[in-house]
């Protein structure tokens, strides 16, 4: 079962149509104000615009005359705030959504238990809120939002507040629990695309401009969001004799083969990038950023991983002309 | 603390004498020897039975609309919403007696609503009902007050949330909302009992002065200041005391 989500709310510039196969997990990217948390709201109906429609597997979620309670919808979120009740201990809050079902008293005491064990939080099950570390509180709130057994579950940068060794761990049991889960997740982090998501959908301005299976769009990119978003540069030209030729007429050698004038997309590392004297493609540097133990070039469109050394060699500073060139076999070709 | 000026503590100092000044001065006068005889009386003790009957009654009464008044003043949206709320609030300004008043014009016998209660027999103004609906009066702006601000501090988050768990409204507002301003809640309800026991302006107007039935502890202090000033003392003394520990007890509430 998939299921289909239709949003028009003209109020918010939201017009798209998004699909989540049954058991998959979609992942929404783009940049700040694309409207992907907007769309989760509209879907968990904590957002009622004054108009417009959306429809979750045909059902009407809200439209000209029906609004679906939240409580209907079937619909969890999970935050990066855990969000949980303070006033009740671990398992109580795992139990909430239990009873909230009408699960009896006991059974949900089981069930919590056993969600309990699932995340390895046995021992802090009499806990409060308040007793919690702020990674333990998050899969408390897992745990909540999975016992709530939703037909679709929200997650909205589930991991951003947490420290980079306890998002590690958690993405691992996240990874496990949205296996046969549909699931749609909000992220700016290309780890989580990659662990969690089946497909990507890229958001711009309400509009989804680009989706596909996660990987294809990561290792392929089609819009700048995206390519920077996987780490990649981007350029599109025409194919001329083995090589992409740019607008400005550089000429970047790639491996093909596409038809004659073809226009091509070509993606690369910015570690594979190189600096020559003269030729490549041509750029101004806009800014020189530590990255690792190199230091990253960046230029409008592009950027290169370049030694600290070579950076000093050079002068470069920003406002610098540099030459850009990718080996051949560095690049990936492919058509819109 | 260490950036306070030093002169605020003349003021302090001048403001918590200026309050409990007077409580000594007053527990200096009382006559021990006949402390136990004063407050025993049967005109006291029908009077402070009856404070104690009433104010709980209206204390109950205030959470019973308060609660739902607090609600819907924190979480509802519609125009007039701040004009009501500080309608609501009026009893909080309005002196007691004009309340009493307003309460006689409502209630009583050539009210509003008299004619249509006396019909069903019921007879309000002069009776113990009169006193709670007086003390309820003034009262519930005092429960409202306190659990309108917690509602508002504890924001909608967790009520959200509950929801995207599949809580119905109902469960939201009795497992949730209600559970994280109980504090404020108790405090609340407190705060409405000890204003009713102190209660005299509206009760005196509305409900009059009849021993067993509308004379409740102040109006017994009033009326003993005349006949007997010792007498007026030690219940005066006797409330003090309730106050006391009405207030120790929510404090207590509140900070566990």
């Amino acid at each position: 079962m998939s299921l289909q989500l239709r949003a028009r709310v003209p109020e918010r510039g939201v017009e798209l149509d998004l699909a989540v196969a049954g058991g998959q997990t979609l992942a929404l990217i783009g940049p700040n104000g694309a409207g992907k948390s907007t769309v989760l709201s509209l879907v968990a109906g904590t957002l009622r615009p004054a108009r417009g429609q959306v429809e979750l597997d045909g059902q009407l979620l809200f439209g000209e005359r029906s609004w679906t309670p939240p409580h209907h919808r079937r619909v969890t979120t999970l935050s990066q705030d855990p969000v949980l009740f303070p006033h009740l201990t671990a398992r109580g809050n795992i139990m909430f959504p239990l009873r909230s079902q009408g699960v009896p008293r006991t059974r949900a005491r089981t069930e919590a238990g056993r969600w309990l064990a699932e995340l390895g939080l046995e021992d802090l099950a009499d806990r409060r809120p308040a007793m919690l570390s702020g990674g333990q509180a998050q899969r408390v709130a897992i745990a909540r939002a999975l016992a709530a057994d939703p037909r679709l579950l929200l997650l909205d940068e589930p991991m951003a507040a947490l420290d980079i060794d306890v998002a590690v761990t958690l993405r691992g049991q996240l990874r496990r629990f949205l296996a046969d889960r549909t699931a749609i997740i909000v992220t700016h982090d290309v780890l989580d695309a990659l662990t969690l998501a089946d497909h990507l959908a890229v958001l711009d301005e309400g509009r989804v401009i680009e989706q596909g299976p996660t990987r294809e769009l990561l290792t392929r990119p089609r819009t700048a969001f995206t390519a920077s978003f996987a780490g990649l540069n981007l350029v599109t030209g025409r194919w001329e004799a083995g090589a992409v030729v740019l607008s400005d007429g550089a000429r970047l050698p790639a491996p093909g083969p596409h038809p004659p004038g073809q226009e091509v997309h070509a993606a690369f590392h910015p570690s594979a990038v190189q600096l020559a004297r003269t030729g490549g493609i041509r750029r101004t540097v806009t800014a020189l950023l530590p990255h690792g133990d190199l230091v990253r070039v960046r230029t409008a469109d592009l950027a290169a991983d370049l030694p600290p050394q070579d950076i000093a060699e050079l002068r470069l500073e920003p406002g610098a002309t540099v030459h850009l060139v990718v080996p051949r076999e560095a690049v990936t070709t492919y058509e819109p | 603390m260490n950036t306070l000026p030093r002169w605020v503590l003349l003021p302090a100092l001048l403001g918590g004498l200026f309050v409990l000044l007077p409580l000594a001065a007053m527990a200096a006068r009382v006559q021990w020897s006949s402390f136990g005889a004063l407050i025993t009386s049967d005109a006291s003790l029908s009077a402070l039975r009856l404070s104690v009957q009433t104010s709980g009654s209206s204390a109950l009464l205030c959470v019973a609309v308060g609660v739902p008044m607090s609600v819907l003043l924190a979480r509802a949206e519609f125009r007039g919403l701040s004009l009501l709320r500080s309608l609501v609030l009026l009893p909080l300004v309005l002196p007691p007696v004009v309340g009493g008043i307003a309460l006689l014009y409502t209630f009583g016998r050539q009210g509003l609503l008299g004619r249509q209660l006396e019909v069903l027999g019921l007879e309000i103004a002069f009776s113990t009902t009169a006193v709670v609906l007086a003390q309820t009066f003034v009262a519930l702006p005092f429960l409202v007050i306190s659990l309108e601000g917690a509602l508002r501090t504890a924001g909608t988050r967790y009520e959200v949330a509950a929801a995207s768990l599949g809580a119905r409204p109902s469960r939201v507002l009795l497992r949730v909302t209600l559970p994280l301003v109980l504090p404020a809640l108790l405090s609340g309800t407190v705060l409405a009992f000890a204003r009713a026991l102190g209660e005299f302006g509206a009760t005196i107007t509305f409900a009059g002065s009849l021993q067993g039935t509308t004379r409740t502890l102040p109006l017994e202090i009033y009326l003993q200041r005349e006949s007997d000033p010792d007498a007026a003392v030690a219940l005066s003394f006797l409330l003090m005391i309730v106050a006391v520990l009405v207030i120790a007890a929510a404090r207590r509430r509140v900070s566990t």
